[in-house]
């Protein structure tokens, strides 16, 4: 064939397409066999295993104490860490946003540190600092305050691991949209409060709420700082994924894949809003 | 780093300052303060331990293959994303994040299940003698699972950028598809391809969740080093734990400055 016609390969419909055609498939099969490997057949376990023993079982498991301590630990060092990073987030964007200052890109590097470091010793940071042999242990045993081993630990360990979350995404989305309406309000005699509530918290919202789904589902499913600091004792520091973790260590099956199900529902509903904001406003997706 | 006067006085930049000292600078100098109480022979001594070598070989070796199969695999998935028309794409794009959104501990649980003797795909592997789940390779799957979507994400949008014309052009000169790849398509995607790569990597290393779960946990066969410095916490061996974590903090950094230099030369090529 190719000693016929070599250069016009490409503009022979017939003895190009069925080859094409070829690659496109095998590697779009290839693509999702990978996929499903991975990624398909793992979340699908996740919802055969939790409904193997029925409702009733699922129901069991979902009002068990343990669980619902675990569930509501969870649900509140979520909800102490959103919204503090959140504030933290946008304090941060708003500061470094259409300025320019000496050491501007290491100080965003400084607030992606986060990311780059393991959980795992982020909890062991922490445990150095607040833990009884640690640098403030004695200090905080005269107190009689708990911080590791207790929710204060849980909170910091949090906050520390989903840190850059919201500045990370509301930052380009405040370069974006520039400083002139900003200017315009402050001309017009609007407060720098009232400036940031009705002009710059509106250009921003989509970015910021792409941002606050990120850090909250990366909040209720942290495990290896949380790990570290909890201690994880059953019914009192032990979170959702510690809970997962212990129920599948003593083999009792339809209380980790109960749970699990649950924080697999949080994940589906992150990416289908995560979707959603993709697809319906300009987001950026932003990975470093 | 001197700010303009504005800026010190600004809300928003002292909340920053003093979040970040606060939950991230003091937390930081506590352990490389604590690395510091030690002598050099110390440290050295318990970094080159035989358990923690055998550990930083699983981390650090299986994050490396963890890394390269994805990008392989990251460089095909954001080509067959990108390029074709087919039903169900936009799912696929999605589904792809799902590692970001589901918590480790559940990625492991089911990946464990799956992956044993008895589960559906560790079942039909296990009569050809292959073992995944409580071994090395658990701890690989667990990896590629947690670090799959960086080289996607890294590659999508400069594949969207590139035009097809370059393509066309090699494929009309005569150049075969292989040529066009490696000539042609390869070169301005290299940047990217690193970036995610080495993205993924260095979450690789620092993961516990779900490889703590998959993985059997034993020393010098499947334990990885973030594992090791809980055990060393439950012994109550700081030490141990400070100069684990210290290695591990080293590496990160180190890490993340590849990452900020190939991202520079990634810019170079757009």
């Amino acid at each position: 064939m190719t000693d016929v016609l070599p250069p016009s390969r490409g503009l022979t419909p017939t003895a190009a397409r069925p080859r094409v055609n070829w690659v496109k498939w095998g590697l779009i099969s290839l693509v999702v066999a990978y996929l499903a490997l991975l990624l398909l057949v793992p979340a699908l376990n996740v919802v055969v295993q939790a409904l193997k023993g029925g409702w009733a079982s699922l129901g069991t498991v979902f009002t068990s104490r343990f669980f619902l301590n675990a569930l509501r630990l969870t649900l509140i060092a979520t909800l102490i860490t959103v919204p503090l990073n959140t504030v933290f987030g946008l304090c941060a964007a708003l500061a470094i946003a259409n300025k320019t200052f000496p050491g501007r890109t290491l100080l965003i590097s400084i607030i992606d540190l986060p990311f780059s470091i393991s959980p795992v010793v982020a909890g062991l940071m922490l445990v150095l600092l607040y833990g009884n042999n640690g640098w403030f242990g004695p200090l905080l045993q005269a107190g009689e305050i708990k911080i590791i081993f207790a929710l204060p630990g849980i909170v910091m360990a949090t906050i520390f691991v989903t840190m850059p979350f919201i500045a990370r995404e509301v930052l380009p989305a405040l370069e974006e949209s520039g400083t002139e309406q900003e200017e315009a309000a402050a001309t017009l005699g609007a407060t720098s409060w009232q400036t940031f509530w009705r002009v710059t918290l509106p250009s921003i919202k989509w970015s910021l709420l792409y941002g606050l789904i990120l850090c909250n589902a990366r909040a209720m499913g942290e495990f290896g700082a949380v790990a570290v600091v909890s201690g994880n004792i059953t019914g009192k520091t032990q979170t959702l994924p510690l809970f997962i973790e212990e129920a599948h260590a003593q083999y009792d099956n339809p209380a980790a894949y109960g749970a699990a199900l649950l924080l697999g529902c949080l994940a589906v509903v992150t990416l289908v809003l995560k979707y959603l904001l993709e697809r319906n406003t300009h987001v950026r997706r932003t990975y470093h | 780093m001197i700010p303009s006067p504005l800026q010190s006085l600004s809300w928003p930049w002292r909340i920053t300052w003093v979040y970040l000292t606060f939950f991230l600078f003091i937390p930081m100098v506590a352990l490389l303060l604590r690395a510091l109480t030690l002598s050099p022979a110390e440290i050295w001594r318990i970094a080159t331990d035989p358990v923690a070598l055998s550990t930083y070989n699983v981390t650090f070796l299986t994050a490396l293959a963890a890394g390269a199969i994805n990008g392989v695999a990251g460089l095909i998935t954001a080509w067959v994303l990108v390029r074709y028309e087919f039903p169900g794409k936009r799912f696929l794009d999605a589904v792809i994040d799902l590692p970001f959104a589901l918590p480790t501990a559940v990625a492991g649980l089911t990946l464990s299940t799956i992956y044993s003797n008895n589960g559906w795909i560790g079942g039909l592997l296990a009569p050809y003698g292959i073992k995944v789940s409580f071994t090395r390779l658990g701890v690989l799957v667990a990896m590629i699972f947690i670090s799959l979507p960086f080289v996607v994400r890294t590659v999508q949008p400069v594949l969207q950028e590139m035009e097809a014309e370059a393509e066309e052009a090699a494929w009309s000169l005569g150049a075969s598809p292989w040529q066009t790849f490696w000539r042609v398509l390869l070169p301005p995607l290299m940047p990217a391809i690193l970036t995610g790569v080495a993205l993924g990597f260095s979450r690789a290393v620092g993961e516990y969740g779900s490889v703590v779960i998959i993985a059997g946990n034993i020393p010098f066969k499947d334990l990885i080093a973030p594992v090791l410095i809980i055990q060393r916490l439950e012994q109550f061996d700081y030490a141990g734990a400070t100069v684990v974590g210290s290695v591990l903090l080293l590496i990160s950094l180190l890490a993340l400055l590849l990452i900020n230099f190939l991202q520079s030369q990634g810019r170079r090529y757009l």
